[in-house]
């Protein structure tokens, strides 16, 4: 039972980057490697407020996702519009973009262990008892965990009940007919990559609360939230949170249960079977 | 169909003369220039079996790592038992089954998925291997003793690498080749031609992992004690993608062109600049996609065609055709 | 004549739109059948339906008697089912020949080396591209494209040949060699089924059709009584080409 509860909280702060992800592939429809770096940079830029000027993260997300948002829209806008323009077709772009964005991986990997150091980080902050459902959990990771499902939410509701939400859906499930009803779709592509950007950062920010990480983690914070993703059906928000959970539930029983340093194993094991059963994911559609 | 060509007959007799040309470094040096050279020559193995599969089938595989450290643990556990040809063949077939795994489970769906799951591989085989040392071995590494001296490494990787020549060089003259040309052109195409793209993609990544397994086992002798985190380095998969890209991967040996300079600035970096590897690597990635899409031998190849279509266009002008 | 294909009771729906519903069809040997509609009738679903592009969701295809509805692209591709795609779809960096060679390696004859170079300077000159082996096909016009598709079709010797839209996007003298070279084909024994719109290629070349609208077939039988139906003239409605 309280490998459950662990395992929800923590898919609770995945399902964060994985969304963010799912509006980055979904909508822009760049695959991008490097979002494990933004979480991870979100991670760092947290400890940083809270250690050199005693920032409480949830504040902290008030400078960090707008930081994000704006720096990921610099991304798109320099480093990503001209691939989409000069592809010929979808596979050259997808060939070009991991490309890109597993450079700009490289390069934040780099600036983080310039300034911070290749050692392990973390920091104190709600890190008091608290019970539910007759067990102890730390305070950080249930917070973290309404944080994030109120983010979510907040997505939800921009993505069904506002203008620009459902222009993105609308590109993300075909972008020639969206560009047909007058949606400008290279600006809502542009916006989507920023806004997952930003919704990255978020997870990020709250994993850092009761995370231990060190600046070369990023890559498997990018595979996880591809593996979600997929795991959830490309482009589709619903599958994205609930594969994270059952990636969060999974991972936290192996580790406890058999060994902490096989997570990687369990994440994949779930992936293979998700490729040889249905690899079109939970909620997502046969594309012919 | 091995008619060759007088050019191609021209260029086979150089190559085993620049071949018999670097076999006899070794005699000349034992110490830096030696270390450098096999670390080239490495690469040129590792990068022209990558080649062969990534190189027609536009599949980028980050699973290098992967294949030669399971080549380098083959030989490591079976050292004091087998001898060591055996255990080379063996790291080799080894490599081959987990390629063959690995293709038949992402390879019938798109290349995105091929290349998310290869990216993790490396360090889930690491996980496993330090799982499996550590509960059923008393330390997490093995040791490897052996009489084999860095040239010995050296002739051994020099011998594999020219087999890899040999054996891209007989696909690209083969209908095999040519089907794999064709998957890479257009794949719906292909299909439709009759050709069996899953199957093809998934022979060709085990021949290519099968290589890249033998260079690890050759390798192995390289350390005394075999770590996993030294053996399965996905930095390798990393340095390998770039290198062949950075030559270019459209000719079989576009990626000797990117090996040389690289391993020579990677290991300047090394030196002077230990904790900005990554960094360097980044912009390497970056300067790729943006500058040399094609790699240099590509870009080279275009130059080329560019001074000869002047006069091609001056012929049809004057012929009073269009161009 | 024997069937050289059969289609029976196909139904394929994307989603909740049926793109073919419950459709039955044969094809003789020898024949050339026109497939018509108007636009989104399911006529290019049906072509890859044929093809193994797509699965049927119900129903069965059979070539010559035995079942191919189900099978891979692949294997019906070496049954011999070739096609051409409504947008040209040729292979970019290589050069006519090898185009054309595409078509002979693997499926219908598996030839290489220099009978089927032979075979390919053979149909580039059957389609009006005699001599253009080695001009790269990226640097080739849009129709001269489509006859390398046409000629790498035929490399494979298929025992049915489907075109769609081959005639599509031609000039009136384009279109007279483009219907001329079909007929040509036909003649030779060849069985193609002919998805299009220009109804005076259809009114030329084929004897018999079949009209789909919204997933249905709605008509069948010589093409004069099928374009004189009310029917068929109230499904064109509002489309020019009637």
């Amino acid at each position: 039972m309280e490998i459950i509860v662990t395992g929800v909280l923590l898919g609770g702060t995945y399902a964060l980057i994985a969304l963010g992800l799912t509006l980055q592939y979904g909508v822009a429809r760049i695959m991008n490697l490097a979002t494990g770096e933004t979480f991870l940079a979100a991670c760092f830029l947290a400890f940083w407020l809270f250690t050199a000027y005693a920032v409480n993260p949830f504040w902290g997300l008030a400078v960090i996702a707008p930081l994000a948002f704006v720096a990921n829209w610099a991304i798109y806008l320099f480093l990503l519009q001209p691939l989409v323009n000069r592809a010929k077709d979808e596979a050259m772009l997808e060939v070009d973009t991991i490309l890109a964005t597993f450079g700009l991986l490289f390069l934040v990997q780099g600036l983080l262990l310039r300034t911070f150091g290749g050692a392990y980080m973390s920091y104190t902050f709600l890190a008091e008892r608290f019970e539910l459902f007759g067990s102890q959990y730390g305070l950080n990771r249930v917070v973290a965990f309404l944080a994030a499902l109120l983010i979510a939410a907040a997505l939800y509701v921009f993505l069904y009940r506002t203008r620009y939400g459902t222009a993105m859906r609308a590109v993300a499930g075909n972008p020639h007919s969206a560009h047909l009803v007058g949606i400008d779709v290279a600006r809502m592509a542009g916006l989507a990559f920023a806004l997952g950007g930003a919704i990255t950062a978020c997870g990020g920010t709250l994993l850092s609360t009761f995370y231990t990480f060190d600046a070369s983690m990023g890559v498997v914070f990018t595979i996880k939230a591809l593996i979600i993703v997929i795991m959830g059906g490309v482009g589709d928000v619903r599958g994205a949170a609930i594969a994270a959970v059952i990636l969060g539930v999974t991972e936290t029983a192996i580790a406890s249960l058999v060994d902490p340093g096989l997570t990687l194993a369990s994440t994949y094991a779930l992936f293979t079977l998700v490729l040889l059963f249905r690899p079109q994911g939970i909620f997502g559609t046969r594309r012919s | 169909m091995m008619r060759m060509s007088p050019s191609e007959i021209r260029l086979a007799v150089a190559g085993i003369a620049v071949l018999a040309a670097l076999a006899t470094l070794p005699l000349f040096d034992n110490g830096y220039y030696l270390t450098i050279s096999l670390n080239i020559v490495l690469y040129a193995a590792l990068c022209t079996a990558w080649t062969l599969f990534s190189g027609p089938t536009h599949y980028i595989s980050l699973a290098t790592a992967a294949f030669s450290g399971l080549g380098t643990y083959t030989v490591a556990l079976g050292i004091d038992a087998l001898p060591f040809p055996l255990l080379v063949v063996a790291g080799g077939i080894v490599a081959a089954a987990m390629a063959g795994l690995v293709g038949a489970a992402t390879l019938r769906i798109s290349g995105i998925y091929f290349v998310i799951f290869t990216l993790g591989l490396t360090e889930l085989i690491r996980q496993i291997v330090t799982r499996v040392q550590t509960k059923f071995g008393k330390s997490t590494g093995l040791y490897v003793f052996t009489d084999f001296t860095e040239a010995h490494i050296y002739w051994m990787l020099l011998g594999l690498t020219a087999a890899i020549f040999l054996t891209g060089w007989l696909i690209t003259r083969s209908r095999l080749g040519f089907a794999l040309e064709v998957i890479g052109e257009d794949e719906e195409v292909a299909r439709h031609v009759g050709i069996d793209t899953a199957r093809m993609k998934i022979v060709l990544f085990m021949i290519s992992g099968a290589f890249i397994g033998m260079a690890g086992a050759m390798l192995a002798p390289r350390y005394s004690y075999v770590e996993p985190p030294s053996a399965f380095n996905p930095m390798i998969s990393f340095l390998v993608v770039i290198m062949a890209l950075l030559g270019g991967t459209r000719r079989f040996w576009g990626p000797l062109i990117g090996v040389i300079p690289f391993t020579i600035l990677m290991d300047l970096v090394s030196v002077y600049f230990p904790n900005d590897s990554s960094i360097v690597i980044g912009i390497a990635f970056l300067i790729i996609v943006y500058l040399l899409p094609q790699g240099l031998t590509g870009r080279l190849e275009q130059l080329w065609a560019r001074m000869r279509h002047p006069q091609e266009h001056d012929k049809a002008a004057a012929a009073g055709e269009r161009p | 004549m024997s069937a050289a294909l059969t289609a029976t009771r196909i139904r394929k729906a994307f989603g909740g739109l049926v793109a073919v519903n419950d459709v039955d069809f044969e094809v003789r040997e020898g024949e050339l059948l026109g497939l018509i509609g108007p636009n989104g009738s399911g006529k290019t679903t049906m072509l890859n339906l044929i093809s193994g592009a797509l699965k049927p969701d119900a129903g069965e295809i059979a070539l010559s008697g035995s079942r191919i509805s189900g099978l891979p692209a692949y294997q019906i591709a070496r049954r011999g089912v070739a096609r051409t795609f409504q947008l040209v779809r040729v292979l970019p960096s290589m050069d006519a020949e090898q185009n054309v060679l595409a078509g002979a390696a693997v499926g219908g004859r598996r030839l290489w080396g220099a009978p089927a170079r032979k075979l390919a300077r053979e149909l580039l000159a059957l389609v009006g591209l005699t001599g253009r082996e080695h001009i790269a096909v990226a640097d080739m016009t849009y129709i001269d494209q489509k006859r390398i598709e046409l000629a790498r079709a035929l490399a494979a010797d298929p025992k049915i040949l489907l075109l769609d839209e081959w005639l599509a996007g031609l000039n009136p003298s384009e279109l007279r060699i483009g219907i001329e070279l079909i007929e040509r084909i036909n003649r030779q024994g060849r069985t193609i089924i002919m998805v299009e719109h220009v109804m005076d290629a259809i009114r030329t070349l084929c004897a018999r059709c079949i009209v789909l609208n919204s997933g249905r077939k709605i008509k069948e039988g010589s093409v004069t009584d099928v374009l004189s139906a009310p029917e068929v003239i109230e499904a064109y409605l509002g489309d020019d080409d009637a």
